[in-house]
């Protein structure tokens, strides 16, 4: 790095150039999305929004502030990202820690039925037989139940635990504690960060998913916030049942997506800042162990 | 808790610490493995139960594909019927219009998608300025993080009549174009939005696989007289050649399963004959035709495909570069 070449000096630049191009390329449909959202409906139909919102208006907002369906959809959508990832990290957690163990006789058998499923899977139908049979249709289950666990996250834990001191846990045996006291006393405490992280990979998942929704949950008032989105974007429903005059239809029309994708995205956008980093080395531990 | 202790007690003596407790021929048996490990056993009961029921049960419940099923009737089906629905399938034109279209679309995302991270990732290496590295980071990961309905809506916005896209298009003097109705225009559309949405994301494996590589092999390079590009060739690449093939492999193994979600999404019967896939055909016939047992024959074919497709990349990655999943 002592010599700079002039030819490098080109080459930091026409970088610097191209990053910034990614950055804004990334960013620009976010913002104006959000212009869009903001903007009257007579601009957006002439194509004038851009990054800046064009005849502010909050008509739509306000419309989807006061549809029922909307928040109840999005209640939803809390509900199961809730409940998806107490069940997905009580499941994980503890398989994770059984597989860690590496003279656990069977063990090879145990790892061997969760990677197995990475590369081949049932498909969709006899999946579809199966929820319907168990009659878990139209309810939480057929989110939750069988998404409890990525093997993803699982390898990504087991690694974790593998890493951890085992003279602890020898340790804590000698004291007289069973295999569950040291689970629960010993190791868990230990694994906050891990915990964390696989926490948020799986609330994010159940926060995004639809197709499990959209597969088996026929009742509106059962579909999470991002059925309702796609069933707009499919021009399904026309979104806003209330009695609204022309002017605000078409006002609504306009813009009923923007608005409705920026309150869906709004979480997510909100905690990304701060938990992306936490992302970040979850996926190298993971990439550590393949 | 404390009863649990009491009980387990006995079995004390049989446990580590060192080999003391081991089996005279250096292995436990079945019987003695479970008196010592009955807890941990007794967690991965509910685990394994979700893999057997959730997992094993729909590869067993494939068998529909050669029997006839009736809605309401018999889950495997009421009797066997052979190869009819493969046959049925080979027979379809429309199921080799979607093979092609899953070809297309497969090689089309591979050609992009893979290796687009890599050069973002060797780009974002040179960054000197630590700052503007994360923030370039921070920015590039977010679609990552949105659900694929967000993405798609997005995407289409961006791509509507009153969108951005077509108002540059108009300001250039150009008639607008509608993306969303064309057939023509699904495979652009589809493989831009999957590269906006994954590219950043897939930087991250191999900036980590940067770091591991020796500075020294640097600076022996530059010692025999190597300017940066030759570095770059010689120390950079063959740095990160096992995470690009394992991450090569895992896409190939995916072939087959391209997009489905986001097609599902960004389709419709104007676009059928460039943007239908055999996931979606199996969407539509399975699930909204009710033909299941058709369904399940494409879907087990699609499978069968994708595992003979990820294990062979497999195996010729071990043979020609020693580098394999497994």
């Amino acid at each position: 790095m002592h010599a700079v070449s002039r030819g490098y000096r080109v080459f930091q630049t026409v970088n610097a150039v191209i990053l910034t191009g990614v950055v804004v390329v990334t960013l620009y449909p976010f913002i104006n999305i959000i212009a869009r959202s903001f903007s009257a409906e007579s601009q957006i139909r002439a194509g004038e929004v851009n990054l800046w919102p064009k005849g502010f208006n909050l008509t739509t907002y306000k419309i989807i502030a006061t549809d029922g369906m909307f928040w109840r959809n999005y209640g939803n959508t809390v509900l199961y990202t809730v409940v998806g990832t107490a069940v997905a990290m009580a499941l994980t957690t503890v398989y994770a820690y059984v597989l860690s163990k590496k003279d656990l006789k069977g063990r090879g058998v145990l790892i061997g039925i969760a990677v197995f499923t990475m590369f081949f899977s049932g498909g969709l139908i006899p999946n579809y037989v199966l929820i319907s049979s168990l009659g878990m249709k139209n309810s939480l289950w057929a989110i939750v139940v069988p998404n409890a666990i990525s093997v993803f996250n699982l390898l990504v834990m087991k690694a974790f635990f593998e890493s951890l001191p085992s003279e602890l846990e020898e340790a804590a045996q000698i004291d007289g504690l069973s295999t569950y006291g040291i689970l629960f006393r010993i190791v868990l405490p230990l694994s906050k960060a891990v915990i964390a992280t696989m926490t948020l990979f799986y609330a994010v998942s159940f926060w995004n998913s639809w197709f499990s929704a959209f597969l088996y949950l026929d009742k509106a008032e059962l579909l999470p916030v991002t059925v309702y989105l796609r069933n707009l974007i499919a021009g399904a429903s026309g979104g806003v049942s209330a009695g609204a005059d022309t002017e605000q239809l078409s006002q609504v029309a306009a813009n009923i997506q923007s608005v409705t994708i920026v309150l869906t995205a709004l979480p997510i956008l909100c905690v990304y800042p701060f938990v992306q980093r936490y992302f970040v080395s979850g996926v190298m531990l993971g990439a550590v162990k393949g | 808790m404390t009863g649990e202790v009491k009980h387990s007690s006995p079995a004390r003596p049989d446990r580590p610490p060192p080999p003391a407790g081991k089996h005279p021929s250096g292995r436990r048996t079945w019987r003695q493995s479970l008196r010592r490990d009955w807890q941990l056993y007794s967690l991965a009961v509910l685990p394994v139960t979700f893999f057997l029921v959730f997992r094993y049960l729909p590869m067993i419940g494939n068998v529909i594909a050669f029997r006839r099923f009736q809605p309401g009737g018999s889950v495997l089906g009421e009797h066997w019927v052979g190869l009819r629905y493969v046959q049925m399938f080979l027979e379809d034109p429309t199921f080799w219009q979607v093979f092609r279209n899953t070809l297309w679309i497969g090689l089309l995302t591979l050609a992009f998608c893979f290796p687009i991270p890599i050069v973002l990732a060797l780009l974002l290496n040179e960054v000197r300025t630590r700052a503007l590295k994360r923030f370039v980071q921070s920015v590039s990961y977010l679609p990552h993080f949105l659900s694929v309905v967000i993405v798609a809506g997005m995407t289409m916005q961006m791509l509507s009549g009153d969108g951005p896209v077509n108002h540059a298009l108009t300001y250039l003097g150009h008639d607008k174009i509608s993306f969303l109705q064309e057939a023509g225009w699904f495979r652009t559309v589809y493989v831009s939005s999957e590269i906006w949405q994954t590219a950043g994301w897939g930087t991250i494996l191999y900036l980590a696989a940067l770091t591991t590589i020796d500075q020294d092999l640097y600076e022996a390079a530059r010692i025999d007289g190597a300017n940066r590009w030759q570095q770059m060739w010689h120390v950079t690449l063959p740095g990160i050649r096992p995470t690009m093939i394992t991450l090569l492999i895992l896409n190939i193994g995916a072939f087959m399963a391209v997009g489905f979600e986001k097609i599902m999404l960004l389709y419709n019967p104007l676009t059928y004959s460039t943007g239908d896939v055999v996931s979606t055909y199996l969407y539509r016939t399975g699930i909204e035709s009710n033909s299941f047992s058709y369904a399940a024959a494409i879907g087990l074919f699609e499978a069968v495909i994708g595992l003979v497709l990820i294990t062979t990349a497999n195996r010729l990655s071990r043979r020609t570069v020693g580098t394999s999943l497994w």
